[in-house]
């Protein structure tokens, strides 16, 4: 058919600017490094500058494969959301999942005397952190669908999302009233949100949760697609709504929790990326929408990355502050120019 | 067992239908003993509330029932899986479909899905039946469209063409031609007869067009108050069942031109 090589043809070319977009973000940073020296140091290590060799290896590369994977991760939580309840506004941040998020970690950080010892200890770390990232996403997310059960009207689903977004932000100034100067820190300089603070170990911890969710998406395809037709023509087409809705609900869930927890709340790419992609390939089929959304996810956090970095300066803006800032206007844009938006 | 019972795919015994929350039972209708007959076009008719959605919604397991027996194909609805379901009974709702970027064609081969392999891939013989649905609803030439760019006549016969896709023997419809104009009640209703006589299909179909009813049917099951009706079109309307179906003294039913017509004081 005609629409499936214009579909590869879209692909190859988003292929492409990603290769670019990592290829970019790689060789801009604070430290001037030459092109050849970068390509040298993925490729062959040896005849590169020592230093140079630790700044690719150590942080600007785990760095780039933080941004894929975050922004990719986020921009599908963002679809999956979009299409359980139906709504071009749902998305990790909306519905207050992220704030729960948000909520888990500042229980750790700021809530951090009440715990002793080792567990103490045990509760900062990034595991830890991401475990408490995740069981707040997952309880405000099951909370939002609880509601979303009993009231039939979107809008208001959407409204008891942005609630508890200001309600987790009440008992997160009110832990943040308790706590002490250097916790208070810790946790402002996490909601900044930052992708350059990752070990290779932790990378290696989100990569597992990453592959998980992805592995659990490929599965609930199919009745995402008939959930396009509404739930009841879904049910009639034989799909087991519950499982695929707890689906939706444990695999965004872990996703933004654990990206939550390691990059910080990340605004707007979960909602925007979605519709950003729908405008470019013009279909409601996942097969052909996830793939797409995870590449341009990764490509539009590669370019908020390498703006953050504000390449050549000493000065790294907080990711959280560009995203917003490109973010927002998109949104606004879509709104005004697409009056429909298709979701 | 009688001829009656081996024609029949949906029996219903005792049934009780309507609305359950936690603490009460709302009841619509009580009572309802029918059976859907292999190979019939029926019409359910009955006045705006009297419940002929809920009745559609529970047979078809949209919906719980709240007491009684349905049995689809002498087994009990509610222990039939929804996979399995899906490949015997398929629905076109009223309700309409959400926004999104789906295309005729999508649309139409999202019927496939109770046979399609994990990913949803379409087969040769998926993209036949999808071919054939189309070319039995007459939508050639609209296929490639979006959804939301259809006329409501046209979206109706793209519903239709998904159900007909969906290759069940059953299709059952909730007011197919609310909304639409008279040309298009028509053509709706001449593809659903034309889809009972020529596949041999068992349609039922829930709707206000009593005219369009009374000559296309082959039964009718009337929805009163208290009970419903079930007969064949014609004894329906000799008996004087039809004529009993509105209480009231707006109209009479007039035998010959097996119309209702409204009554002049």
């Amino acid at each position: 058919m005609n629409s499936k090589t214009t579909y590869s043809l879209k692909y190859i070319l988003l292929g492409l600017l990603l290769l670019l977009f990592i290829l970019i973000n790689l060789s801009l940073g604070s430290v001037d490094i030459p092109f050849r020296s970068i390509l040298q140091t993925l490729i062959d290590s040896d005849s590169v500058k020592e230093s140079w060799q630790y700044i690719i290896l150590q942080y600007r590369l785990p760095k780039t494969i933080t941004a894929i994977l975050v922004g990719s991760g986020l921009s599908i939580s963002g679809l999956l959301m979009q299409t359980l309840f139906r709504n071009p506004l749902a998305g990790p941040f909306v519905l207050g999942i992220s704030s729960g998020a948000s909520l888990g970690v500042a229980t750790m950080v700021l809530g951090v005397s009440v715990f002793s010892g080792v567990l103490a200890g045990w509760a900062l770390s990034s595991i830890g952190l991401a475990l408490a990232a995740s069981i707040g996403a997952l309880l405000i997310l099951s909370i939002v669908l609880l509601a979303a059960r009993k009231i039939k009207n979107t809008m208001s689903i959407l409204i008891i999302g942005l609630m508890f977004g200001s309600f987790t932000a009440a008992i997160i100034s009110v832990l943040a009233y308790f706590s002490s100067a250097d916790q208070l820190q810790q946790y402002v300089f996490w909601t900044f949100g930052s992708l350059g603070n990752l070990s290779w170990n932790e990378i290696l911890v989100l990569c597992i949760t990453y592959v998980f969710s992805i592995g659990l998406l490929l599965t609930i395809i199919k009745p995402l697609n008939s959930l396009l037709l509404g739930e009841n023509y879904a049910v009639s087409l034989g799909v087991n709504l519950k499982r695929t809705r707890n689906m939706v609900l444990i695999i965004t869930g872990i996703l933004t929790g654990v990206i939550t927890a390691f990059s910080g709340p990340i605004a707007f790419i979960g909602l925007a990326v979605p519709h950003l992609t729908k405008l470019i390939i013009k279909t409601s089929d996942h097969k052909i929408l996830v793939p797409a959304v995870i590449i341009i996810g990764a490509i539009i956090m590669l370019i908020s990355d390498t703006i953050a970095q504000l390449p050549k300066s000493e000065y790294t803006l907080p990711i959280n502050a560009v995203t917003s800032l490109f973010g927002a206007p998109i949104v606004i844009w879509l709104l005004v120019r697409k009056r429909k938006i298709q979701y | 067992m009688t001829k009656t019972d081996l024609n029949s795919i949906i029996r219903s015994i005792n049934l009780s239908i309507g609305y359950q929350d936690k603490k009460n039972k709302t009841f619509i209708a009580k009572d309802i003993d029918l059976s859907l007959n292999k190979g019939n076009l029926v019409c359910l008719l009955g006045e705006n509330g009297i419940g002929k959605s809920t009745l559609l919604r529970t047979l078809t397991k949209v919906q719980p029932k709240l007491s009684g027996e349905i049995l689809f194909e002498g087994r009990k609805l509610e222990t039939i899986a929804n996979t399995e379901l899906a490949k015997k009974m398929s629905l076109v709702l009223t309700e309409k479909i959400p926004e999104s970027n789906l295309t005729v064609y999508e649309l139409i081969a999202l019927g496939r899905q109770p046979y399609t392999n994990w990913l949803g891939n379409l087969s040769t013989e998926d993209k036949n039946q999808i071919q054939l649905a189309v070319k039995q609803t007459n939508i050639l030439e609209i296929i490639c469209k979006k959804h939301y760019e259809l006329s409501d006549g046209q979206l109706q016969k793209v519903m239709i063409a998904r159900a007909l896709a969906q290759n069940t023997e059953i299709i059952t419809l909730d007011e197919p031609t609310a909304h639409l104009d008279i040309h298009n009640k028509i053509e709706i209703f001449n593809l659903l007869k034309k889809l009972s006589q020529e596949l041999n299909k068992t349609i039922l179909i829930s709707t206000h067009e009593i005219h369009l009813a009374l000559q296309l049917a082959d039964e009718l099951w009337l929805m009163n108050k208290d009970s419903i009706i079930c007969g064949k079109t014609n004894e329906l309307i000799a008996n004087g069942s039809v004529a009993n179906l509105f209480s009231s003294d707006l109209v009479t039913f007039d035998l010959k031109s097996k119309q209702f017509i409204i009554n002049h004081h």
